[in-house]
């Protein structure tokens, strides 16, 4: 089974929940910036979580099925349509053959994610289909998504087979509540750990840090978000080796100006560490657009761990609904 | 008898990854408590474990918290749980001089137009390039890390006669192979990015293999040793591939 790209858009790469194992030769992890729409969309399709979609980044993308398919979008609402009519989001759906998905531009959230039941029939390049674009692995050929691709699926699952016949017969009519895992808000409260070298900031930075509003500006990319506020300075300059670092980590270059690591962040740094936003907290901040703005809240590690472990209930409890659903009928 | 017991000092980088520091600065015999601590992870992995990352001094360690929260018998915190797992694991660290290294040789074509900042080098150092590519290839390097790109080299054991700031403005881009000196040390650009280091030279080889496993030419722990090439034997390398 297939689709053909009729329109590329922005920016529309192959991604899964990352290449991890690799990082210790200095293969940055990549995958999808919002996970948990990842998963879900994934969970909603049958397919195992971790399943490579489309990440589609602000607008565009137009693709056209040339079979029946069973499809789930998660992320940012791109007032998607299939065949003119607004699609629904967050629910597993029927796709007939020559049905065109067509992404318009994001209302809410900045990503946009489509699963395919069957996932991406692509190669595996270190144990991720995730695309690198600086060194050309993984994904189409390790680019992004151009006009007239052809997308192949894999083989489905005989999860996913069985959702396929559950909904031909009984269209699912519900959909994810997705608001207990991310938020939309294009202002918002990011709750972060203190960094590192959090104590190397001088007192002026440490409390602006949480008194004043950071903007995201438009050199924001998967690689990293630049905000724009209040510089923050050190105490007394110093050597930092370079080491590793994570998704969300808050590095403050000689700017003063802070950059939060993002999905495709390189696997080490050497700039002081400020902050680190929580795990339980990315996807919201993925989806944040350009001109965003955020304040950071601190959080302990204690309160960053059992909200991460909330989330992660709430998507085992999905799977199971999902389950029940499929096998009660 | 009684055990020695190894200062260690683990932080949290986040909620999903902490940092075990062997100590401070470059220097080998924590570069080699570092090795030793990643093969006693690579042997002894934790449940929940992901990946590693070895850094001059230290290693970062990735965890799932959500599969040790699941797994856990205690009411201990996942950081507690991982971090005193780190620590009883950073008191097996065998402390001897670790003598089991790979030696690499890197062909290296200095100057021209595959090092064009070697007269920079040279000046700066008030020396012919001559004798610049001579105390080069007379360094034996230590590779520390890998990281800013797949198969990046962070190399100490530079003669010290040649150590030189960074470029004030970073090119925007840089050729893969290309070698640089930055301060001490001195790496080799593994994929076309942009950089700052000073670059003296290029070798021919491909230090990111994306197929292959491992995927890079050299790892953490290798001695390394350029090998001055003229520009002919450049080609010839480049077509034999």
């Amino acid at each position: 089974m297939t689709v053909k790209v009729l329109n590329a858009g922005l920016l529309t790469t192959i991604q899964d929940i990352g290449r991890y194992g690799s990082q210790k030769y200095g293969v940055i992890v990549s995958g999808a910036m919002d996970s948990y729409s990842l998963r879900l969309a994934n969970i909603l399709v049958g397919n195992m979580e971790n399943e490579a979609v489309l990440e589609i980044t602000l607008y565009g993308t137009t693709l056209q099925f040339e079979e029946d398919a069973l499809i789930a979008i998660t992320g940012g609402d791109f007032q998607t349509t299939i065949d003119g009519i607004i699609a629904p989001l967050w629910r597993s759906v029927l796709i007939k053959k020559n049905a065109i998905v067509k992404f318009n531009s994001a209302i809410k959230g900045s990503r946009a994610y489509i699963a395919f039941a069957g996932g991406i029939n692509t190669p595996i390049i270190m144990d991720s289909k995730s695309t690198y674009l600086r060194a050309k692995i993984g994904g189409l050929e390790g680019r992004a998504i151009q006009k007239g691709d052809i997308i192949t699926f894999g083989e489905m699952t005989n999860y996913s087979k069985k959702l396929f016949q559950q909904i031909e017969k009984h269209p699912f009519n519900w959909s994810i509540n997705f608001s207990e895992l991310i938020n939309f808000n294009q202002n918002q409260v990011i709750q972060i750990l203190k960094g590192t070298e959090f104590h190397r900031f001088d007192k002026e930075s440490q409390r602006i840090l949480f008194e004043k509003s950071y903007f995201l500006t438009v050199q924001s990319d998967r690689m990293g978000y630049r905000l724009e506020g209040p510089p923050l300075s050190l105490s007394e300059s110093f050597e930092l080796l370079s080491e590793g670092v994570t998704f969300g980590t808050i590095q403050i270059p000689t700017s003063g100006q802070p950059i939060i690591l993002m999905a495709d962040r390189q696997t080490t740094g050497g700039y002081p560490k400020i902050g680190q936003v929580i795990t339980a907290d990315l996807p919201s901040l993925a989806q944040l657009q350009p001109t965003a703005t955020i304040r950071f809240k601190e959080v302990t590690i204690l309160e960053a761990e059992n909200l991460l472990i909330k989330k992660e209930k709430f998507i085992h409890n999905i799977k199971k609904a999902i389950h029940n659903k499929i096998f009660s009928e | 008898m009684p055990k020695h017991h190894i200062e260690v000092n683990i932080k949290p980088l986040g909620d999903s990854a902490l940092i075990v520091e062997l100590g401070e600065g470059i220097d080998r015999a924590i570069h080699d408590k570092v090795k030793n601590l990643s093969e006693l992870l690579t042997s002894q992995p934790f449940e929940g474990f992901i990946e590693y990352v070895p850094a001059y001094n230290n290693i970062t360690v990735y965890y799932n918290p959500y599969i040790i929260h699941i797994s856990k018998k205690s009411d201990l915190t996942v950081f507690e749980i991982v971090s005193t797992y780190m620590n009883d694991l950073v008191q097996q660290i065998k402390v001897k001089k670790n003598e089991d290294f790979k030696i690499v040789s890197i062909p290296v074509c200095y100057g021209g137009e595959f090092g064009p900042d070697l007269e920079h080098v040279a000046n700066y150092h008030n020396m012919t390039t001559e004798k610049v590519i001579q105390i080069h290839s007379e360094s034996e390097c230590l590779v520390y890390m890998l990281g800013f790109a797949p198969g990046f080299p962070f190399m100490g054991g530079m003669d010290a006669r040649i150590a030189t700031p960074r470029k004030a403005t970073p090119r925007l881009s840089i050729q893969p192979g290309s070698v640089g000196i930055a301060g001490k040390q001195t790496g080799i650009y593994s994929l076309e990015t942009p950089g700052g280091w000073q670059i003296i030279g290029r070798t021919p080889l491909d230090l990111f293999l994306p197929h292959m496993s491992p995927p890079t030419l050299l790892q953490a722990g290798d001695k390394i040793r350029f090998v001055p090439i003229s520009p002919s034997e450049y080609t010839d390398y480049k077509e034999m591939k």
